[in-house]
């Protein structure tokens, strides 16, 4: 297999330029696969999806009372990230969550961006995920948002763009460790000659993320991973991440409080809890303040946490900072708090709880794709180019009934990275998300997750529509030019 | 340990157990049937009534003919205690302690449950029995193997021992009392080679015989009560499964043999002298089938002890005091 007759299609191809060259980062990658033997290629895939298949790394469709494991689709082509444009990355993101971390904490606390009029209190507070019990909250080490994962992506320009940021409980980071995993046996040669980062590391970097959080109360806190539970989509994850940092995985109801102290109950009675990497949203978390329905919380947490007994990541109502009509104002969130300009552009957004920016979307809905603020995994989203004029039509209804809820996007050129389509290349669209996490220091895991649709022509990347997954290398060093 | 960690090994290992003994009682009554002349076939209705679920049975299967009861006993997702609905018990307690298990055991039991998934399964199970459940017990012995040779021997492990003992001492004792429903309709057999035979049949299953003939050499239903009961040597005997179960309540507590201090350590201690000092003639006098009954009841109060200890979700009464 080779790219001979690979087209890049007008679109920003992250491994083969439009003159059909590797890029200089990518030569050894080519080198490589177009020295393989005729099949090599497809047996190597094959394999990987053995291993994956192997490992466990699967997810669950239940239909009806029949369960059927899948693994996560995953093809074998790296993304590759030069270093230089890895520094470009990983400071925009670094600047990115110091300044919503400030913007977190200053909402809940004393409203100075409000009344500097940077952004209007009301669009602030009446997003679903303003939580009116954070006000006057102070979380330990005044961190808010110790675990993110922002979505970005790379437009025909060639630029990066921020897309969304995600401080709810994102996912994912475990496919990066396992396709690492499982990448390093199918190019091994090619790994030591090209230099990439390593990702290994990350559940290190999480284990003392979490731990600092509980410094202030205990030398060698208690550190727990909280799942809704097995009937989660995530729980592989929950549980992977659990086991490589060495400590309990607990559902809610192996917790329980006792005089604001939070508890886990063992076979040889109940042990104090210090910190808790939770992975149930704040809905569900605490059905005393929260939804009172929920079977999957624990009554009673956060009242310790707002009395300092346990440290919560993230903690409850960072995900206002999330929110995608706040996400419209983070460059200006960025200037004011830190005075400077965004690393990392935003792409633009029009809000439809104005006046103004709802007339134009509603005129230009074929170009448009917009999303509702608060949905994710690519639901409750319109892609206007890809619409029928019956699917338009319902989704103005939508949007004029609750303009707040949305915000659309010009339609972005994805750039692409080819995938194996049985016994040729084709060009498919990515998105990136890294991991940041906040602890003593911002740190940004050198790769992430590349996201990659795999139906022709599809942009939408998430794996309940259709998505795969990729290995993404961030290089040491850039190869010269030449 | 986290107590519902605990509890999901626990009751992992017992079902696994449970599924291998199934296959074995369906095994010794195959055994039973083909060596037995005409009059006496046609019971296994009785086998049903070992395991006791001979209402639900009789509720909804109705007939206990061989396809009917090896269907119930190994396929019905709906009775509990099948090979099926075992399996896939193990497996969901399995799934939610994947992060403690070792790879290597969550993926036997994934293949054991595509096994007894396999839609070819059940004609194997009719047509080539005695294979089918050798697979069975085979998956059982290499998942045991796999907790032993790559789990950790600390409290986790233990926690498996103790499952795996538990299940195991009830069911070597409803094996041998597959023997006492068999032969209930027809007492006229006792003391014919048929019933030798028969015990013979009960050895095998219990995977005894050889062992049981380097002891004792020739069959005698004393004798062989005696093997499977009280000794404390071979694996599938009750008396040793209860000194492997305390050992491993012990080893869990870390606390000294011979000492108590908590009920599970009490009733399992109290069960297992029993058995200590027990003489087979005792037990036959007394009736073998109401004598098993009473281990069956007291092995539940120890079940019961153990999900009051090590489990059950009990309410807060001021646990360590809080932190400073």
């Amino acid at each position: 297999m080779d790219f001979s007759s690979y087209e890049t299609d007008d679109f920003y191809d992250e491994i083969i330029t439009p003159e059909n060259e590797p890029r200089p980062s990518a030569r050894k990658l080519v080198e490589k696969i177009h020295s393989l033997l005729d099949g090599e290629i497809e047996r190597r895939q094959r394999s990987a999806e053995a291993t994956l298949f192997d490992m466990g790394i699967t997810f669950t469709i239940y239909q009806g009372d029949k369960s059927t494991d899948r693994i996560f689709p995953f093809d074998i082509i790296p993304r590759i990230i030069p270093s230089s444009e890895w520094v470009q990355i990983e400071n925009g993101l670094k600047q990115r969550i110091h300044a919503l971390n400030l913007f977190i904490n200053d909402v809940y606390n004393e409203g100075k961006i409000f009344s500097d009029g940077v952004i209007p209190e009301d669009l602030v507070k009446s997003s679903q995920a303003f939580r009116k019990q954070c006000i006057g909250l102070q979380p330990p080490q005044g961190i808010w948002c110790h675990i993110t994962g922002t979505d970005i992506i790379r437009h025909s320009d060639g630029e990066y763009y921020v897309l969304e940021d995600n401080l709810r409980s994102p996912s994912g980071v475990s496919y990066v460790l396992e396709n690492r995993h499982v990448l390093k046996r199918t190019f091994p040669q090619v790994f030591q000659a090209s230099g990439v980062r390593p990702v290994v590391d990350y559940p290190n970097k999480l284990l003392e993320t979490l731990q600092h959080l509980g410094g202030g109360f205990e030398a060698n806190p208690n550190v727990v991973v909280l799942t809704p539970g097995v009937y989660n989509s995530a729980y592989f994850e929950h549980s992977f991440l659990a086991q490589q940092m060495g400590i309990d995985l607990v559902e809610g109801r192996d917790l329980v409080v006792n005089d604001d102290h939070v508890f886990k109950r063992t076979t040889k009675g109940f042990e104090h809890v210090d910190v808790i990497y939770r992975r149930i949203d704040d809905d569900f978390l605490d059905p005393e303040v929260f939804r009172p329905e929920s079977f999957l919380g624990v009554p009673g947490i956060f009242e310790a946490f707002r009395k300092g007994n346990v440290a919560l990541a993230n903690a409850p109502g960072a995900g206002i900072a999330d929110d995608k009509a706040v996400y419209a104002y983070v460059p200006e969130i960025i200037k004011y708090y830190l005075g400077e300009d965004a690393i990392l552009a935003n792409v633009p957004t029009y809000i439809c709880d104005r006046d103004k920016e709802l007339k134009y979307v509603l005129e230009h809905l074929d170009e448009l794709v917009v999303k509702a603020v608060n949905e994710s995994g690519g639901y409750g989203m319109l892609v206007g180019p890809h619409s029928t004029e019956k699917e338009r039509k319902e989704f103005a209804e939508k949007i004029r009934a609750n303009p707040r809820n949305y915000i659309a996007q010009p339609t972005l050129a994805l750039s692409r990275v080819p995938v194996i389509v049985d016994d040729h290349f084709e060009g498919r669209h990515v998105d990136l998300r890294p991991y940041i996490l906040f602890g003593e220091e911002i740190y940004v895991l050198p790769g992430g997750l590349t996201r990659v649709a795999l139906r022709k022509g599809s942009l939408v990347v998430n794996s309940s529509q259709g998505g795969g997954s990729k290995d993404t290398w961030v290089l040491h060093e850039d190869e010269p030019l030449g | 340990m986290l107590s519902r960690v605990a509890d999901a090994i626990y009751w992992m290992c017992r079902y696994i157990e449970r599924a291998e003994n199934v296959a074995r009682c369906i095994d010794v009554n195959h055994y039973l049937m083909m060596d037995m002349p005409e009059k006496g076939k046609g019971e296994w209705a009785s086998l049903i009534r070992v395991t006791g679920d001979h209402q639900s049975f009789v509720e909804r299967v109705g007939e206990a003919t061989e396809e009917n009861v090896i269907d119930f006993l190994t396929f019905d997702p709906e009775n509990p205690n099948s090979i099926l609905s075992c399996v896939r018990a193990a497996r969901e307690n399995a799934r939610s302690i994947r992060e403690v298990i070792s790879s290597e055991m969550w993926e036997q039991i994934n293949r054991f449950f595509l096994m007894v998934t396999n839609p070819q399964a059940k004609e194997d199970a009719l047509e080539t029995p005695h294979k089918f459940y050798e697979e069975v017990k085979m998956a059982s012995h290499l998942f045991a193997g796999l907790c032993e040779g790559t789990l950790t021997h600390s409290e986790g492990w233990h926690f498996t021992q103790l499952g795996r003992f538990i299940e195991r001492a009830d069911k070597s004792s409803r094996i041998l009392d597959v023997k006492y429903f068999i032969l209930l309709p027809e007492p006229g057999f006792v003391g014919t080679p048929y019933d030798s035979i028969q015990w013979g049949a009960v050895l095998k299953s219990a995977s005894a015989l050889e062992m049981y003939r380097k002891r004792y050499n020739r069959i005698s239903p004393a004798s062989v009560v005696e093997f499977l009961v009280l000794d404390s040597e071979f694996p599938r005997a009750i008396h040793y499964c209860l000194l492997s179960a305390e050992r491993a309540v012990h080893g869990i507590n870390g606390t000294p043999q011979g000492t108590s201090t908590n009920e599970v350590e009490r009733k399992l201690g109290k069960l297992r002298s029993d058995l200590d000092f027990a003489e087979v003639n005792e037990i036959i006098d007394f009736g073998l089938h109401e004598y098993l009954d009473g281990l069956q009841a007291k092995l539940n109060q120890v079940g019961s002890s153990i999900f009051n200890q090590y489990f059950a979700l009990r309410p807060v009464q001021e646990p360590y005091g809080p932190k400073a």
